[in-house]
């Protein structure tokens, strides 16, 4: 499903380009969860752009399903992410100007994929359903979150990619954010690469990658 | 230094740090104030300068400030009249006064009396430039005249200069305070220049009155003119300078949006930072004068800028004021400009109240502000909703006043409140009504992305209202003023191809051509038509007016411009018992078809009836036409203005021409055809309203600059709202032309709201601004063309405007968009 093979990447520096990632490499099937973990500044971010397609690699490759993402151009790399992952971001990143229901809509409608029933049942699963009207502005930060991995999930992603996607939220909030998060990945079979500093969160994942200074620890 | 100054410095650093890092916000926020105040302070200039010739022009006796006695009919009044009423006590002074050509130019020649000459009509270029009264007064007398006439005409001070005619003129003396092409000398040598007899008596208002009136000494020849109060220049110019002061303040308004915004959005973006401030112990008070300093640190800058500017524009548009005023008005404006210190401190204290009420409101928040508020910024989309429900309240309440002025008021100053009323209702209900008409495109949006597109549209017209309100005021002012001067070159085209009856003019120079010349074209085979023309000066009632006489012949009966005439109007001419007169007059004496109108003949008074109003376009004088025969008969005396020659019809003109030429040896000025006449009359014209254009490509301009500034202040803020379209999958570059494409749809819609604003505009000031100023009235024309071709000029600078933004957001490193989703937003 997901391959990685030897990421580097580093950023300008005054003095210099700074390492950011370096030779790291990883794999995901379908099904499977992994938490990346690390001290902040240890790249996971980087990484988690990278494998989106967000941003390029200096080196290496991703693959997700026989598709290379490093070499692709901003128009695939767009439409790699619109027909195959979903991400959520520890921000939400709602679409201000759409409502709770055509934010769930969104990305689905772009593949090409929206499928009511099944948005239905997310918004239902996610404790949505009376909120669909609404715009984020009017919403709490959980209740955005779960909007957020609500419009990942729509269009039945293969790869399911968080940053720290309950790091805004209280504790309880979090954890019942991501308990939802793990039956739905579960039920569609997508991969799940979830970026965290917390060992408690990344423990209920099925493995778990550190990194440290930019390498696989 | 002290604690509070070190405390002060830091917190003013760290203020003044966010314009460093964008340098564009900040260029935006000093262009604003500096487009305000060069265009407020460049039209201040414009009226200042005018203002001062008239002053000027007034201060040499053309004025009315003094009461003064004239001859009843045209003619000069004789010195022995002069000196029965001095004999009787009464403190008259001698004016002669007439028109000179000097160096290919008329110019103004008025010889005045000194001795006898009231202490306030004396004027300040006699008493400050004036030679001493024994050379004034005596052979070879003294000539005063600008410096700038002076160096026109070619004539060095002290040196003696020749009239067209060959006569030499008194030695020149420049001064500076008189106005352009006036001759001001003794009355002696204006005797010699223009002939003897008198052309006024100014009455002394120092003077104690006199024990015997002066009617009873020349009560059948005199005319009391009283003293108007204020330059008569300034009362007939008045609504001339409101029109261009409306337009420096519209300006003026839209380059204050600009500030407003860059202001507003800099407040925004400084929230966090200032709540760090104030958590590190500087006070609400200390922040608010730290940003009150900045902004008056920034004021001034942009207002000395804005005074070059301003400088510049006046500079740019005086010729063209110039040219205007002398088109329109017959007033005496030099193209020169020269600035009093008054005029550079009221702008850059205007620049200041300027910066003031941009950003006032934004400097009470930062005063209220707790210091532990969220640094998150205001939700553009809430306030969005609460703002655009006050402002269509407000606009609706201005709609209201506006009307309510309208209802009771009458005249200019209604009409301008009505168009103030107007505008500004019109920007605060823009917001709404382009909400509202997205609200319904949306319904007709299909795709995922259209719809975003236009619920996108929607969210952003808060922070692109000041922009668009600024487009919207420049578009309908364009309309309007664009609407207004089509009509009237539509309107003075057809006027001039029916009043143009002839196809030939010939107005001899020398008089005694008249009778042979007459003779002459009426046995040519070619001539169809001979239409001889006379005039005269007359006075009725207070009102100095031009006498016209005109044969009722064919050609005036089929096409002459009348916009009213009572049955058998021509006959009545003929007869010599019906007057036609000109609009201007109309209005001005309340002259109606059918009104009793008794002409000071000098045989007698010479009774007539309004049998029709004429259009008499870009004359500033009232004009009257009788019926030549007639006119001759009871004005023996009347100037002899020139024939008018009908050709055969399809006679060349050009051998004609030329053998009239031959005949009489007549100059270029003195033969002249239908289409040179034509052709003169619409450069008059374009000239006339070059000005306005001119003002209205500036304020165009500057609402595009609006546009520009509040893109890319707003660019790095859409870059929120534009990442998670991207990382859902919609590629930066279709972004990029999505955002254009919004862009362009709102700058559109604007533009096709102002069309209706504009027309208003246009109503206005044709049916009621045009009147009040110039005493016509147009029929109002519509011109679509013009309006696409604004659309099409909109929609160029809303490209011009969206480019950068876009091309910026187009080449954006992915880097830069993937870190928003870490940013705190």
């Amino acid at each position: 499903m997901l391959e990685v093979r030897e990421i580097a990447k580093a950023y300008a520096g005054p003095q210099g380009p700074v390492p950011v990632l370096s030779g790291v490499s990883l794999a995901l099937g379908a099904g499977e969860s992994l938490a990346l973990m690390g001290e902040s500044g240890s790249g996971k971010s980087t990484l988690m752009h990278i494998l989106a397609g967000l941003e390029p690699a200096d080196a290496g490759h991703v693959r997700l399903g026989g598709a290379e993402i490093t070499v692709a151009s901003d128009a695939a790399r767009a439409a790699l992410r619109r027909d195959r992952i979903g991400l959520v971001f520890q921000q939400f990143n709602l679409i201000p100007s759409l409502t709770v229901a055509g934010n769930l809509a969104f990305q689905a409608r772009l593949a090409g994929r929206h499928d009511p029933d099944w948005q239905a049942m997310l918004a239902e699963r996610l404790g949505l359903a009376g909120l669909l009207e609404r715009m984020p502005e009017a919403l709490s930060g959980g209740q955005q979150q779960r909007v957020a991995i609500g419009r990942a999930l729509a269009v039945r992603p293969e790869l399911l990619l968080a940053d720290e996607p309950t790091g805004n939220l209280d504790p309880e909030t979090g954890d019942r954010v991501l308990d939802l998060a793990l039956e739905l990945v579960a039920e569609t079979g997508a991969a799940f690469l979830m970026v965290t500093h917390s060992e408690r969160l990344g423990a209920r994942l099925g493995r778990r990658l550190t990194l440290a200074e930019g390498r696989v620890a | 230094m002290s604690r509070a100054a070190a405390r002060w410095a830091a917190a003013l650093g760290a203020l003044a740090s966010h314009w460093r890092r964008r340098p564009l916000q900040a260029a935006a926020a000093l262009l604003g104030l500096a487009l305000a105040t060069a265009l407020w302070s460049g039209v201040q200039a414009l009226n200042g300068e005018a203002k001062r010739a008239y002053a000027e022009a007034a201060a040499v006796l053309e004025g009315d400030r003094i009461d003064r006695l004239e001859p009843v009919a045209e003619g000069r009044l004789d010195v022995a009249t002069y000196a029965a009423l001095r004999r009787a006590g009464l403190a008259v002074s001698p004016v002669i006064e007439g028109s000179l050509g000097v160096g290919g130019r008329r110019l103004r020649l008025v010889g005045v009396e000194p001795l006898t000459l009231p202490r306030s009509a004396l004027g300040e270029a006699l008493q400050a430039d004036g030679p001493d009264i024994a050379a004034f007064t005596g052979p070879p007398w003294a000539m005063l005249a600008s410096a700038e006439t002076l160096d026109r005409l070619g004539i060095a001070p002290g040196s003696r200069g020749r009239a067209d005619d060959g006569r030499a003129l008194p030695p020149a003396v420049a001064a500076d305070r008189l106005a352009p092409d006036l001759l001001l000398t003794d009355i002696g040598a204006a005797a010699a220049l223009l002939g003897p007899g008198l052309t006024a008596l100014l009455i002394d208002p120092e003077a104690p009155a006199s024990p015997v009136p002066w009617q009873e000494i020349a009560g059948d020849r005199l005319v009391l003119v009283p003293a108007a109060g204020e330059s008569g220049l300034d009362g007939l110019t008045g609504s001339f300078h409101l029109n261009l002061t409306a337009f420096g303040f519209l300006a003026f308004a839209v380059g204050l949006l600009i500030t407003h915004a860059a202001v507003g959005l800099a407040f925004e973006q400084r929230l966090g930072l200032i709540r760090t401030l104030r958590a590190c112990g500087v006070s609400a008070r200390e922040v608010a004068g730290l940003l009150l300093a900045e902004l008056a640190l920034g004021a001034a800058l942009a207002g000395a800028l804005g005074l070059v500017g301003g400088w510049l524009v006046a500079g740019l548009l005086m010729p063209g004021v110039s040219a205007t005023l002398s088109g329109l008005f017959g007033a005496p404006v030099s193209g020169g400009l020269s600035l009093a210190p008054g005029w550079w401190v009221q702008g850059l204290a205007m620049s200041l109240a300027g910066a003031a009420i941009a950003a006032g409101h934004t400097l009470a928040r930062a005063y209220a502000l707790p210091p532990l508020a969220s640094a998150r910024r205001q939700d553009w989309a809430a306030s969005g909703r609460r703002t655009r429900r006050l402002e269509a309240a407000l606009g609706l309440a201005a709609l209201a006043a506006g009307a309510a002025v309208w209802g009771f008021g009458s005249g200019l100053v209604a009409g301008f409140a009505l168009m103030a009323a107007m505008m500004l209702a019109a920007v605060l209900l823009l917001p709404a009504l382009l909400a509202w008409l997205l609200a319904r495109a949306a319904r007709l949006a299909r795709g995922p992305v259209a719809e975003w597109a236009v619920a996108d549209s929607r969210q952003q017209i808060p922070g692109l209202s000041l922009a668009l309100m600024a487009l919207l005021l420049a578009l309908a002012a364009n309309i309007g003023v664009g609407t207004m001067v089509e009509s009237f070159r539509t309107t003075f085209v057809d006027w001039l191809e029916r009043r143009l009856v002839a196809d030939i003019y010939v107005s001899p120079a020398r008089a005694e051509q008249e009778a042979p010349l007459g003779a002459w074209l009426a046995a040519r085979p070619e001539t169809a038509e001979l239409l001889g023309l006379r005039r005269t000066e007359i006075r009725l009632g207070a009102e100095r007016l031009e006498l016209m006489g005109r044969p009722a012949a064919p050609a005036y009966r089929e096409g002459w411009p009348l916009l009213e005439a009572a049955p058998g109007a021509w006959d009545r001419l003929a007869e010599g018992t019906g007057l036609l007169v000109s609009e201007q007059l109309s209005r001005r004496m309340g002259l109606g078809l059918g009104d009793a109108v008794v002409l000071p003949a000098p045989g007698g008074a010479w009774p007539v009836a309004v049998v029709g109003i004429y259009a008499d376009y870009g004359n500033p004088r009232g004009e009257a036409t009788v019926g030549l025969a007639a006119m001759e008969a009871r004005w023996p005396g009347a100037r002899f203005d020139g024939y008018g020659v009908r050709l055969v019809p399809g006679t060349d003109t050009g051998p004609v021409m030329a053998a009239i030429e031959a005949a009489f040896g007549l100059g270029p000025d003195e033969l002249v055809d239908n289409a040179g006449v034509r052709r003169f009359s619409l450069r008059v014209f374009e000239r006339t309203f070059a000005v306005t254009a001119m003002l209205n490509l500036f304020t165009l301009g500057v609402a595009g600059v609006a546009l520009f500034a509040s893109l890319l202040t707003l660019s790095d803020l859409r870059l929120a709202s534009l990442a998670p379209v991207w990382a859902a999958g919609v590629p930066r570059r279709r972004l990029a032309a999505l955002e254009l494409g919004k862009t362009l749809a709102l700058a559109l819609l604007t533009a096709v709201l102002a069309i209706p604003l504009g027309l208003g505009l246009a109503w206005l000031l044709v049916a009621v601004i045009n009147v009040e100023a110039f005493g016509w009235r147009l029929p109002l024309h519509l011109f679509p063309g013009q309006w696409l071709w604004l659309i099409g000029l909109t929609a160029v600078t809303a490209l011009a405007a969206a480019a950068l933004p876009m091309l910026r957001l187009a080449r954006l490193p992915a880097a830069r968009l993937a870190k928003i989703f870490a940013e705190e937003r």
